[in-house]
């Protein structure tokens, strides 16, 4: 199945917490246009791997080509303006910035980012809460106001970190709608999920991390036929 | 001439005229502080030294150049910012990581280096500075005389402290400035370059500083100690007021510059000691300060 193009490119990737050593040559690939999901119990090294890919990990070595452009060594604001968008699990809201503010803090690093018309047709509460205090919104407003504000950017490749953790079933319906349609627009996403459901219906892939490694990987038709190894990683 | 409370109405509006001024730099001042403590988590105890450099900055301008009141308010705060932006480049981003007792110190340090340097070449005496021709002079309000110099300071000390809390909570680039003093790591991850900010935003607040610097040229002498001597009651007025709130620097530097010059009429024996008095009061009551965020 290796394609001879793809978006991001990780390789042999390895992360230090100061004197921890968090992972261990993680690879792995993500082609343009695909939902990608990474899937692993708690502290396995999905976020990390997120963190390391944007460079807010900054003791890492191994690979990470995104484009063909090498970003190991780049600082997160240089990996941000080479057209990569990450939405923390914390969500990052700032609590200091209203709603409006916190949507256009994230500059336009490419042409072609989606307008605030587009936003809100995605997500149209935010619009009726533009000049609300950011934190003040509810949990599924501000995930909803996370990923909005990337989507300005012009990004094409989205990092997600958990983002459906502690919300209701409603709002991460819609999340999944919104996830659906930004990959219909050609935005390829890197997701780190532990709702394997919600990750199952989406995602064109899926690796599996156990102890800061890729240990399995399966494309979206192969998910029925391995049904039971997944529950043993995951401890469904 | 008439009486307030027993006290002849020259004295009472002279001295809080006095407490208006001394409320201008202390607003100026703590302003400056809050800025940078705000962004980079340290405590500038080089501000005093840098408000020092302003001053000598603009004494050695006219005498050098020829450069006049006018031209030193604006050059001064760039020349004294632009060695903020050093200072930061060569030191203070080495300590972000660390305890803010570690820049405490490191700044504390600087003062001390400065201001002996500028004792050895200029002598502990002080350098005395013109009030530019077109300030000089003043006018009769009636009830007091206002110096023309004095309203100046305090009408462009109202301006600035008016214009910065503007640019920090109204504007596009004073929201990147609130975010990344929340979560620099998040903003940095959205493609702005913090750690440039973060050493302008050193820069604006050391210009503060040397803005207040000029100003008080030409009613203090321009002397080595100057900045030390005001520095001790600024940091109380920050105590005061909070750490990292704009607007609650403002207004608690020209409250207690009033305070501090209504307690000269009507209880001289405390003038010295009222804010300090104030200071000790506040951390019993509120810790964080009159306008601080809880941490």
């Amino acid at each position: 199945m290796p394609e001879p193009h793809p978006l991001l490119a990780v390789n042999e990737l390895e992360a230090w917490y100061g004197e921890s050593h968090v992972l261990h040559g993680v690879t792995f690939d993500v082609q343009p246009g695909e939902v990608v999901t990474l899937l692993g119990r708690n502290g396995v090294g999905k976020t990390t791997t997120l963190k390391a890919i944007m460079g807010i990990m900054e003791s890492r070595t191994g690979s990470v080509r995104f484009e063909d452009a090498e970003l190991i060594g780049r600082t997160s604001d240089a990996i941000a303006r080479a057209g990569i968008a990450f939405c923390p699990e914390e969500r990052g809201i700032f609590s200091t910035l209203d709603v409006k503010e916190n949507l256009l803090l994230p500059p336009q690093v490419r042409p072609g980012g989606l307008g605030l018309d587009r936003i809100f047709e995605l997500f149209p509460n935010l619009q009726e809460r533009l000049s609300s205090q950011g934190t003040k919104l509810s949990g599924g407003e501000q995930q909803m106001l996370a990923i909005g504000r990337i989507l300005r950017t012009g990004a094409r490749l989205l990092l997600l970190d958990e983002p459906t953790e502690g919300l209701a079933p409603v709002i991460i319906q819609q999340i999944g709608r919104t996830i659906g349609a930004l990959k219909a627009q050609g935005f390829t996403i890197l997701l780190v999920e532990q709702n394997f459901h919600f990750a199952a219906t989406l995602a064109d892939r899926h690796y599996v991390m156990e102890h800061g490694r890729i240990v399995d990987h399966f494309s979206a038709g192969e998910l029925k036929a391995n049904t039971e190894k997944l529950h043993d990683y995951l401890g469904v | 001439m008439f009486e307030i409370f027993g006290i002849p109405s020259q004295a009472l509006f002279g001295q809080l005229l006095l407490g208006l001024i001394n409320g201008s730099f202390y607003a100026l001042l703590s302003l400056g502080l809050a800025v940078i403590f705000g962004m980079l988590n340290i405590i500038n105890f080089a501000h005093g030294a840098q408000y020092m450099m302003g001053a000598f900055a603009a004494y050695l301008l006219l005498q050098y150049l020829g450069l006049n009141y006018w031209g030193a308010l604006v050059i001064a705060p760039l020349v004294i910012g632009a060695i903020g932006i050093v200072i930061e480049r060569l030191f203070l981003q080495h300590l972000r990581k660390l305890d803010p007792l570690y820049g405490l110190l490191l700044t504390f340090g600087l003062a001390l280096v400065i201001e002996g340097l500028f004792r050895n070449a200029y002598g502990s005496s002080g350098q005395p500075y013109q009030v530019p021709p077109a300030l000089q002079g003043g006018r009769n309000l009636g009830f007091m005389f206002l110096p023309n110099y004095r309203a100046w300071v305090i009408a462009l000390s109202v301006v600035v402290c008016f214009a910065t809390w503007f640019a920090i909570e109204r504007t596009r680039l004073g929201s990147y400035l609130r975010a990344a003093t929340e979560n620099p790591v998040l903003v940095r991850a959205f493609g702005i370059n913090v750690p440039r900010m973060v050493a302008l935003t050193y820069g604006f607040g050391v210009a503060l500083a040397a803005l207040a610097g000029v100003m008080a040229a030409p009613i203090y002498n321009v002397s080595p100690q100057m900045g030390s001597d005001l520095i001790i009651v600024v940091f109380a007025v920050v105590v005061i007021g909070g750490m990292g709130s704009i607007m609650g620097a403002v207004l608690t530097g020209f409250a207690l510059g009033i305070v501090e010059g209504l307690t000269k009429v009507f209880y001289p024996e405390a003038s010295n000691t009222v804010i300090f008095v104030l200071m000790a009061i506040v951390l019993l009551i509120r810790p964080a300060g009159l306008f601080g965020r809880r941490a």
